[in-house]
């Protein structure tokens, strides 16, 4: 858990802590993500995982513990500094009054920026790039309103990327995608990191979760349940005890990746299932979720 | 016609940042100049607008034909302060301060600080409760103008507030021009620095946050450089009702939402509309005036909701 050698972590959460009021959301966190490497935050709803994101991205200040990025403490870094080395992406793409997709990825370079000076030729290069990697080019001169949910959220990831962060901090990234560019846009973060970017990603599908990330760390309650590498986070027994969900783990015979079938809710074991899981005996049938 | 105009549109809102400035800028300009001549030939005494730009001119140190001294002295003494004090003022005078133009500064500041104080209360900002707060806000001082008015010992006094409320330019002088200029001008310098916070802060406090805005100490600023401003511009105008909200969200609407764009167009479009209206107001009902107050509410208001209604949605998703 202590240093590792020659360079520090990109991120190194310890025993971090964040309560609204009386309740208390992050209890005591660790985490950790090397340089290039692409660790998943898995748990059920409330469970902190937007909340530890945040946290990590300097939004929000977390009352106890520290957060070290690259070896340096997050809270006395200046905000600029912050956001020129990392990137966050809201879950919730913000609706904003009449910019266009291109004015918002351009925004990205803010950080990049000094008070007096405006976008040059280079700016326009990189978020044109960013635009041309997530697919987004087609929406440029598109205001944000006239976007969908998941058309927004992946202009908000080439902002993201025209910010040219070393660490990507996403929270579901896929959960406004449509199956093609959930796996395009995976696939992308995947690409970076093996570039040597670091990425921190909130997930909810376990089967995504089990596919495209290097390791995984399990929240519940605001704790940290277990983590490590996709298929020893990923058992029957930790997925029941966070999700409450009996679950079935096995290979999956046409992409040979680490897949999850969900059977049903674990209480109530053996008395009515509900629809579809009576039916879905053979492993095979509903690899996803709902 | 209007596919002309929606793609002329179209292709100055995909134009860098500068080229935006720049046509934006001189086009507005070359407006405020237009209508600031006719507006200064207009009057009981009539001056060509040909002879009104060599005094002008002249007045600017230059080289110039002759001209008649009445025209000179009107020109120079009555009309010009007017028409300066018109154009600084009119990009700031929308929001409904209430103080003397003595206390106009303080007033201000402490009003929005007042109104942001409610809206921060908790921790949490938030844009309505801050809209409502202005509106509470607003409706006490009201009481309290509305008490001072009717405790007023004598009727000259009572006039003379009365006008000033209603906002009028009449008989500014080249003292009022050298009280505002500089804060108004130093304020809107100080709010073009900060338009590209502005821009992320439109986001939410989370998103500017993550960009490295920081939020909380460029919102305070923010407030208190358009405080001074509006305290600058009300002192020497009394309150000119509804420009500061029109002109900005009409321009907003053909412009783009880019506060770098936004706040020095708006600054020179209030010119325009405020010297036009000035003008009309002197002129319609010779040699009475109408309040400049009263004819931008009675002109603003309406057509500020016919715009909501109307045209919002197409105009914006361009």
């Amino acid at each position: 858990m202590t240093m590792n050698g020659d360079s520090p972590a990109s991120v190194d959460a310890r025993a971090v802590s964040f309560g609204v009021e009386a309740k208390t959301l992050l209890d005591s966190v660790d985490m950790r993500a090397e340089r290039g490497q692409f660790v998943g935050l898995i748990g059920p709803n409330g469970a902190g995982k937007s909340t530890l994101l945040r946290t990590l991205s300097g939004v929000l200040r977390n009352q106890e513990g520290t957060v070290w990025l690259e070896g340096a403490d997050l809270q006395s870094m200046p905000a600029r500094d912050v956001a020129a080395m990392l990137a966050l992406v809201p879950q919730i793409a913000p609706y904003t009054q009449g910019f266009t997709a291109f004015e918002l990825v351009l925004m990205g370079r803010y950080p990049h920026l000094g008070r007096f000076q405006v976008e040059g030729e280079t700016d326009d290069r990189i978020a044109k790039a960013a635009m041309r990697l997530t697919e987004t080019e087609e929406f440029e001169t598109r205001t944000l309103d006239t976007l969908s949910g998941g058309e927004r959220q992946r202009v908000f990831l080439a902002r993201a990327l025209a910010q040219q962060p070393r660490i990507l901090l996403l929270d579901e990234p896929t959960s406004n995608l449509d199956v093609l560019h959930q796996l395009t846009i995976l696939g992308l973060v995947r690409k970076l990191v093996d570039e040597g970017l670091t990425a921190i990603a909130a997930i909810h599908d376990l089967n995504l979760a089990a596919r495209y990330f290097d390791r995984l760390v399990l929240i519940s309650e605001g704790r940290v349940l277990t983590e490590g590498r996709p298929e020893e986070v990923l058992t029957p027994e930790t997925i029941e005890s966070a999700f409450g969900v009996r679950a079935a783990v096995y290979r999956d015979p046409v992409t040979d990746a680490l897949a999850i079938s969900l059977i049903g809710p674990a209480q109530g074991d053996g008395v009515a299932p509900p629809d579809r899981a009576a039916a879905g005996q053979n492993g095979m049938s509903s690899a996803s979720r709902r | 016609m209007q596919a002309v105009g929606l793609t002329t549109l179209r292709s100055y809102r995909q134009m860098g940042i500068s080229a935006r400035l720049a046509i934006g800028g001189a086009l507005l300009l070359a407006l405020v100049i237009v209508v600031g001549l006719i507006s200064l030939s207009l009057g009981p005494v009539d001056i060509s607008v040909g002879d009104v730009a060599w005094i002008v001119l002249s007045a600017l140190g230059f080289d110039t034909p002759e001209f008649g001294r009445t025209e000179q002295l009107v020109i120079e003494q009555i009309r010009l302060p007017r028409i300066i004090v018109v154009a600084i003022a009119a990009g700031f005078t929308g929001l409904f301060f209430l103080a003397l133009p003595l206390f106009a500064f303080a007033g201000a500041i402490a009003a929005a600080f007042l109104v942001y104080g409610i809206a921060v209360v908790g921790g949490h900002f938030s844009m309505a409760t801050l809209l409502l707060a202005g509106v509470a806000v607003n409706a006490f001082l009201g009481a309290i103008v509305s008490a001072i008015i009717i405790f007023l010992p004598d009727n000259e006094l009572l006039r003379e507030v009365l006008f000033w409320l209603a906002g009028g330019l009449d008989a500014r002088a080249w003292e009022h021009v050298r009280i505002a200029t500089p804060l108004i001008v130093g304020s809107t310098a100080v709010l073009l620095l900060m338009s590209r916070d502005l821009n992320l802060m439109m986001l939410g406090d989370d998103e500017a946050r993550s960009m490295g805005v920081r939020v909380g100490v460029t919102r305070v600023a923010l407030l208190a450089t358009a405080a001074l401003a509006t305290g600058a511009a009300v002192a020497v105008s009394g309150t000119i009702a509804f420009v500061g909200l029109v002109i900005p969200h009409v321009l907003r609407l053909v412009l783009g939402p880019d506060n770098r764009v936004l706040i020095p167009m708006s600054a020179l479009g209030g010119a325009v509309f405020v010297m036009a209206a000035d003008t009309v107001a002197r002129m319609v009902i010779e040699p009475a005036e109408i309040r400049v107050g009263i004819l931008t509410a009675f002109v603003g208001a309406p057509f500020f909701i016919f715009l909501l209604i109307k045209n919002k949605r197409q105009v914006y998703s361009l």
